[in-house]
């Protein structure tokens, strides 16, 4: 990595080369999931039903992390599953990310009425209790990829627009933003070259952080019934069917739980990581 | 009168209230003049070189008088004009070098800024001026400054990047608002002479706020005791260091520290001289609310 002083990289963490690493497989399965996952995710083979993983006695190696109740295989759901997680994380993540900075920079630079707005929309927003409003939503819009990416913007921008409004607050005291305008710039410069590049390392943490949110809520809509359709394998909804036999088949209860916990998990650590890396300033 | 800078009869107000901050103030720097402008803290003189450059915080507003740059009041122009007459004959050197750069842009570009967005040079040229005048900032190696983050340097040569960016783009007025006082001693005294070196090579005209004669009487030529936001005295530096006029004035010159007699015990400005100036700055109210 290049930065001011030359080529002086400063060591990337484990945490970030661990997080980062996992991502990157997990977008790799998600890529080639039908190329690498050993069956199709939506065969069902009732003769195979509840097999257990493949070190516990009575597995059928064919089937590495064993079988559901319908007899479909774990793995090729899990692989399968993370498209829609990862699909979800990304497009929600960046689109929540862009709504929520934008009017956060408004409000926090331009202040007035346009912040008296803003704010006020967004302590009304946080009264709501999120996940019933996104079923609320899911409820009005139908179910569907596009539902799910609007009700995680509509319910989450707020996350962005308060962090970001509060930092380009801050930013708009510095004297450099007095020599800009002094210098002859102009509002929309002013936010473009002087404020965002500043605020920029906090919306790369928390977009990381929203995209593991987003996988998140979309398990939760998924275990509701409430996400693509029904029969499309999301780890929410394996962990839904696998809670209702988690005596007889815990594996498909624990597999998706487990790659889902990681996932988020190296959201929000690659997030950490990212900023502890770039962050000019290293605050 | 041929004053580059022509200040009358400003007041202004903190929005709610109905107390001025500044009080009809009046005040001129002539072309190639360094005004020095003193005041205790709190006494406005920030205020007055923000109110020329446009920055007044939203809190502040102007209620009456004029501000002429070269002739042409500002306070009259539409927002736009105005931004754009400041940007290309003005400039200012800010307080504190520490949150005057940006700190996630190069100091290369926060140079040429100016350059290129106002008066429309192109980035080579722009990026030639800025190397000559960091180079006339002695600052050794302006190429690797140009590229370097304001985190890399101290806060001397960010002082020094600061004039030069001041400069750039040969202005004929500069604020400088308190430009040694976030520096440390030795620091001040190079940065001190950088600015007159500077000031007299490009003779621009210079309105120096500050709270230290000391400076004054190193960098100015002109000077105005400012006191609750109220001009209590204008005058030539050389007189003003022979003969103070304004009780005020007096008190405040004799409170400065000298260095001749470290163990001298340091004299505060007399409250009798407060009362009396306080009762002026009121008599000077009651006469406005009457007008």
């Amino acid at each position: 990595m290049l930065d001011g002083r030359g080529a002086v990289g400063r060591r990337a963490s484990w945490r970030l080369i661990l997080s980062a690493s996992w991502l990157v497989f997990v977008l790799f399965l998600a890529l080639a999931a039908p190329l690498i996952s050993p069956h199709d995710p939506l065969e069902q083979d009732l003769f195979a039903a509840r097999l257990p993983p493949f070190w516990m006695h009575g597995a059928d190696p064919v089937y590495l992390l064993g079988t559901d109740s319908l007899g479909r295989d774990v793995l090729s759901r899990i692989i399968h599953g993370s498209r829609v997680a990862l699909t979800v994380a990304l497009i929600a993540g960046l689109a929540t990310g862009f709504v929520g900075s934008l009017l956060g920079l408004l409000a926090g630079y331009l202040r007035g009425r346009t912040d008296l707005l803003i704010s006020r929309l967004v302590d009304i927003w946080m009264a709501f209790p999120p996940v019933l409003f996104a079923i609320l939503l899911i409820a009005v819009l139908g179910t569907g990829l596009s539902s799910i990416v609007i009700a995680i913007v509509v319910i989450d921008w707020t996350r962005f627009c308060r962090v970001v409004r509060a930092e380009a607050m801050n930013q708009s005291k510095m004297d450099y933003i007095a020599s800009a305008v002094v210098a002859g710039q102009g509002r929309v410069g002013i936010l473009w070259r002087e404020i965002g590049p500043n605020v920029l390392p906090t919306i790369v943490a928390l977009l990381t952080l929203e995209m593991g949110i987003a996988v998140i809520v979309e398990a939760i809509l998924s275990f509701v019934n409430l996400s693509i359709s029904t029969d499309a394998p999301t780890w929410g909804g394996m962990i839904a069917e696998g809670r209702t036999a988690v005596y007889q088949a815990w594996w498909v209860l624990v597999f998706p739980l487990v790659v889902l916990f990681l996932t988020v998990l190296s959201f929000s650590q690659l997030g950490e990581g990212l900023k502890d890396r770039f962050d000019p300033v290293l605050r | 009168m041929n004053a580059f800078l022509a200040i009358r009869n400003l007041s202004a107000i903190l929005r709610g209230g109905s107390q001025r901050v500044l009080r009809s103030v009046d005040l001129a720097v002539e072309a190639g003049e360094v005004r020095g402008l003193v005041g205790e803290s709190g006494a406005g003189k920030s205020m007055i070189g923000k109110a020329v450059l446009g920055i007044l915080p939203s809190a502040v507003s102007i209620v009456e008088g004029e501000i002429l740059l070269d002739g042409r009041n500002l306070l009259a122009m539409p927002q736009k004009e105005r931004r754009r007459t400041i940007g290309t004959v003005a400039a200012l050197i800010p307080q504190d070098p520490l949150t005057a750069l940006n700190p996630s842009r190069r100091i290369g570009r926060q140079i040429t800024d100016r350059l290129v967005d106002i008066l429309g040079w192109t980035e080579a040229n722009a990026s030639a001026r800025a190397l000559e005048l960091l180079d006339e900032v002695q600052i050794q190696n302006p190429q690797r400054v140009m590229a370097s983050y304001p985190h890399e340097l101290s806060g001397g040569m960010r002082q020094r990047v600061l004039i030069a960016a001041a400069f750039a783009a040969n202005p004929k007025l500069i604020i400088a608002d308190e430009p040694t006082t976030a520096l440390d001693v030795t620091v001040q005294k190079q940065i001190l002479k950088l600015i007159r070196e500077m000031q007299a090579r490009h003779g621009t005209a210079m309105l120096f706020v500050t709270h230290d004669l000391g400076v004054v009487s190193k960098v100015c030529q002109k000077l105005s005791v400012l006191y609750s936001g109220k001009v209590v005295e204008d005058r030539a530096v050389s007189e003003f260091f022979a003969e103070p006029r304004h009780a005020y004035s007096k008190a405040l010159l004799a409170a400065t520290p000298k260095y001749t007699d470290p163990f001298a015990s340091l004299l505060p400005v007399d409250e009798a001289v407060i009362a009396s100036v306080d009762a002026e700055v009121k008599a000077a109210d009651r006469e406005w609310r009457h007008v």
